[in-house]
């Protein structure tokens, strides 16, 4: 499960060694001059984009500023319902961005935006037999993460709960059997609302979270970028302290022995 | 679907007098893209080494992609 840790905490997922444990999305940005700071704020390992149709790419744009912050930016196939969507959609991303990493994400529908497993695995054999490092957005299923993980995904990535919600990890139980299923890193990606949220997924063993409507939505982007940050760093020392085992009776701290007579 | 036009970004388009995919980009808007753009026609990426020579026949499908703000 930390094989793809290093001492120092930075961790590879395939080609790429990432340092911070936070991946921010940039979807839903009131405005693209907020990004400097919440760059500054919330430290992010990766930054995710997606791959829109365009008539014109003016200087100063969306990846101009991310490159001149050393991000590395992690394009995904947001949008796709097939496949083969999602398999060209990747192409075009290593094509327009010289990436070789993609966010895999193939919805079922646009209400629920939940992940497609039968259309996502087999994109996910596509893209890997073409040289692609896939992180593939997925289920909370600990089975369908090993089928992914089979293929040869460097990454799986989990809702906690659907994307945009905020509900936060809906299934704690679910996620931590997931971790304990596969030997890549497991990025808990959708449903983040706030700090406490995404502290838990590194307590229950992910590597990672990505997180993008929870900072970008925020009454303060900037602010909960930090509060972000902070909660993973709080999550991961936690994962590596070892927390107590939950107990159905009190047990006292104090010495039982040796009270006084009153 | 008429066989003077392309269709670009969803767009009915009339075909250049040289029907390149580089002459077509080259009418966009904001001129032919320098970096940060990809191509695909039919349903196939073109690398952008490739533009100068690929024909364009009436009817081919040309999308043009960026990165945009997205999670």
């Amino acid at each position: 499960m930390t094989e793809h840790v290093s001492p120092d905490g930075a961790w590879d997922v395939g080609r790429q060694r990432l340092g911070t444990r936070l991946l921010l999305g940039t979807g839903g940005l009131p405005h693209l001059g907020l990004l400097p700071d919440l760059l500054a704020a919330a430290r992010p390992a990766a930054v995710t984009v997606s791959l829109r149709r365009t008539s014109s790419v003016r200087e100063g744009g969306l990846l101009d500023t991310l490159t001149s912050a050393g991000v590395p930016v992690l394009p995904n196939t947001a949008g796709c319902t097939t496949a083969r969507e999602a398999v060209l959609t990747a192409r075009l991303a290593r094509e327009a961005l010289g990436t070789t990493w993609v966010k895999l994400e193939v919805v079922g529908d646009e209400t629920t935006l939940l992940p497609d497993a039968v259309e996502l695995l087999a994109a996910a054999r596509e893209l890997v037999a073409e040289g692609f490092d896939v992180l593939p957005y997925t289920t909370d299923d600990a089975v369908l993460a090993r089928r992914l993980e089979d293929v040869g995904c460097v990454a799986v990535m989990p809702l906690g709960s659907p994307i945009g919600s905020g509900q936060g990890v809906l299934n704690p139980y679910a996620i931590e059997t997931l971790v304990a299923s596969v030997r890549v890193p497991v990025v808990l990606d959708a449903g983040v609302g706030t700090a406490s949220d995404a502290a838990l997924a590194l307590e229950l063993g992910c590597t990672a979270v990505l997180a993008a409507s929870a900072v970008t939505r925020a009454a303060d982007p900037v602010a909960m970028g930090a509060a972000l940050a902070a909660a993973v760093e709080a999550g991961r020392l936690a994962r590596g302290a070892g927390r107590i085992p939950r107990a159905t009776t009190a047990r006292a701290s104090s010495p039982v022995t040796g009270r006084a007579f009153l | 679907m008429h066989d003077s036009t392309v269709t670009l970004n969803g767009e009915q388009v009339l075909l250049p007098a040289h029907p390149t995919l580089v002459v077509l980009l080259a009418g966009l808007p904001g001129g032919l893209p320098t970096a940060g753009v990809a191509v695909a026609v039919d349903g196939a990426v073109v690398p952008r080494g490739d533009w100068a020579h690929r024909p364009l026949r009436g009817g081919e499908s040309v999308e043009v992609v960026t990165a945009v703000q997205g999670g």
